[in-house]
């Protein structure tokens, strides 16, 4: 099966702070120190398009933001981006369900139009001015491989780079005892078809039986079971660690999703 | 890869279960529209409800997954032995190599709607809607309950791009077969009627008080529906003579979150780009199912980007009077519409529309006719900004 490039990597999570940092924890050379998530502003939106927005919709455009660059303009044309997110904008559903269950049903036309699953992936295209495909999806506990093999599948088929962005948030009450989600977490990483000077490793998937990798650190074993994108942390870690080495991820059917990770040398 | 064949298709809407009652009603001038009488919903409105679904809740090990859009989806894997099919397929590739890829926008939400009007004194919600929140709520619900319903353990995956959801799924299936991850992909789309939506698209005044009129001069906005469709994608070893998708384009309009760019750039963009795919051009298709929702903004751009690639001949209609928007089905349900036309040979009608807008070029067609046709084009266009076009045709 073909290889594609990991070119760079955003994240943000409780304790994790960019990739620079991450890296550092996630190699082991820091150690990790469980901190709230603090409320996140990204820079590409106006301030009063900012307002509009919700905490998943920035939270996303943050990793994003991170991973393909301070210099979004230079990708004028825009990648081809997968948005995923197992629960999608909890906080929203809670908001129009509590509004219908008022006399009147006032919902709120903004929050209408900010429930869709797709809400991130359009105000970042809004941002940058990307006409480029995206597609917002969801796979339960499996949400970030199969957004991996999306977007595997793009650059694969397509020969185009292309940009993942991944992300949920636990939900408000009185949503919280029913949804799935403890941990707020979100990562964002560019793959890229062929070699450049980016590049921070291959990575190979193939789909075979299999149980999920745990993490190396497991302070952040909580992070990696309270949120599905979280799920990612193991192939964070041996990136981090630029080891050459397969990590295993929960699959939607029979099998489970093996990645490769080869490091530039 | 030059075409995925649609080796079996079905749908569920307000016309009826299965594709012969789709098209007794498109040629019989039927809709299925009707004024709004869905749930305690008090809107001056018109929707396309599918009748017998409050009737049949899911049971056995799946009773965890019973919600109306489980329920929806369940009927119309009952139809046109699209069951049969899947299980021909299972066998031939292997469970695991079957892929699920169905969109959805708002997925369960009927259920959370429910549970937030029967929260008790302390604001608690019910026990059993807690216990089913993923089964239900969770946008994955969808996918999860139809891999179990059909026994497959490949690749699966909701897309919910509001309005293009399921389009988009024939795309990413094709990439997965592409790619090696999977021989055959169900592909489909399900969205059920629920209040969020009757009250959302309410609340930015985009709902008609009478049947939707697409293109019409004093068309007034959206009627909503609900439906499912469903289509089994692989590459059989006789192709020639069968309905296929021979390419799909996909684009974003980075212009508004929930108003298309007023000269449909985006759309034009994913017309082309499914075009370039299958190789043909702008003369090579021979009718056009157009998203046609009957917002004002909608026609108006939609209609723009149209003329600009295919001028005013090639032959187009709006089947939204007849079933309704049925939002994340739409895609899928409207390819399925495709596929009939090109299979039994008739161009579905514009229901309801009257005068057309004089500001409109593009070449609709108000009342069905039999015509043999080898290629049909679909857009889907959705909040966000998001297009999909698929192209189908006879493979030749």
């Amino acid at each position: 099966m073909s290889a594609v490039w990991l070119n760079s990597v955003g994240v943000v999570g409780p304790g994790l702070d960019g990739w620079a940092q991450a890296a550092r924890i996630l190699s082991g050379q820091a150690p990790f120190a469980y901190r709230p998530l603090e409320p996140i502003e990204p820079e590409l939106l106006p301030a009063n398009e900012r307002r509009r927005t919700t905490p998943t919709i920035r939270l996303a455009m943050h990793v994003a933001h991170e991973a393909v660059g301070r210099d979004v303009a230079s990708e004028r044309s825009g990648l081809h981006s997968v948005f995923a997110s197992a629960e999608g904008d909890t906080e929203i559903a809670a908001k129009i369900c509590q509004a219908l269950a008022l006399p009147g049903r006032p919902v709120s036309p903004t929050q209408f139009h900010n429930s869709v699953h797709n809400a991130p992936a359009g105000y970042w295209a809004i941002a940058t001015g990307w006409r480029s495909p995206y597609t917002s999806l969801a796979a339960g506990d499996a949400t970030f491989s199969a957004a991996l093999l999306e977007a595997f599948s793009t650059v694969v088929s397509d020969k185009v780079p292309v940009l993942l962005v991944a992300y949920d948030l636990p939900a408000p009450e009185p949503l919280t005892a029913a949804a799935p989600v403890t941990e707020a977490f979100a990562l964002a990483l560019t793959l890229a078809p062929d070699h450049s000077h980016a590049a921070l490793g291959q990575l190979e998937l193939s789909l075979s039986a299999g149980n999920p990798t745990v993490c190396l650190n497991h302070d952040l074993e909580r992070l990696r079971r309270g949120n599905p994108i979280a799920s990612a942390l193991p192939l964070l870690e041996v990136v981090a660690m630029s080891q050459d080495r397969e990590i295993t991820l929960t699959g939607t059917g029979m099998d489970a999703v093996r990645v490769g990770f080869t490091p530039t040398a | 890869m030059q075409h995925l064949v649609i080796t079996s298709y079905t749908t569920v809407t307000a016309l009826g279960r299965g594709q012969d009652a789709a098209v007794r009603a498109l040629q019989e001038a039927r809709g299925g529209l009707h004024p709004g009488d869905f749930a305690d919903a008090d809107l001056p409105m018109w929707i396309g409800r599918v009748p017998g679904l409050e009737q049949v809740p899911l049971e056995g090990e799946l009773t965890p997954f019973d919600c109306r859009n489980n329920r929806l989806a369940r009927a119309a894997l009952e139809c046109d032995d699209i069951k049969g099919a899947v299980a021909a397929a299972r066998e031939r590739y292997g469970a695991n190599r079957v892929g699920v890829f169905l969109g959805t926008s708002t997925s369960g939400i009927r259920a959370t709607e429910r549970a937030f009007s029967e929260r008790d004194a302390d604001g608690r919600l019910p026990g059993g809607y807690v216990a089913h929140y993923r089964q239900t709520q969770s946008p994955f619900s969808v996918a999860d309950f139809v891999t179990r319903y059909l026994d497959l353990r490949g690749p699966a995956l909701v897309v919910s791009t509001a309005c293009s959801s399921s389009a988009k799924v024939f795309a990413t299936a094709w990439r997965h077969i592409q790619a090696g991850l999977c021989d055959a992909a169900l592909v489909g789309g399900v969205d059920s009627l629920c209040l969020s939506t009757l009250y959302g698209f309410n609340a930015l005044e985009l709902i008609s008080p009478e049947p939707c009129r697409p293109w019409d001069r004093t068309r007034r906005g959206i009627s909503i529906g609900e439906g499912a469709g469903f289509a089994l994608l692989e590459s059989p070893a006789k192709a020639e003579g069968r309905v296929a998708l021979l390419g799909y384009g996909e684009s974003s309009d980075a212009y508004h979150i929930s108003t298309p760019h007023p000269q449909g750039e985006g759309a034009s963009v994913a017309m082309e780009a499914a075009l370039n795919r299958a190789g043909l051009g702008p003369r090579d298709i021979d009718y056009i199912n157009l998203h046609g929702t009957a917002t004002a903004a909608n026609d108006a751009a939609e209609d723009r980007a149209v003329v600009r690639l295919f001028g005013a001949q090639v032959p187009c209609s709006s089947t939204k009077g007849w079933t309704g928007h049925t939002l994340g089905a739409a895609g899928v349900t409207e390819a399925v519409f495709c596929a009939l036309a090109l299979e039994r040979g008739f161009i579905p009608g514009t229901l309801n529309t009257n005068e057309v807008d004089p500001e409109l070029r593009a070449g609709l067609v108000k009342a069905g006719r039999h015509e043999p046709i080898g290629t049909a084009l679909s857009n889907s266009l959705g909040f966000g900004g998001t297009n999909c076009t698929l192209l189908l045709g006879l493979v030749r």
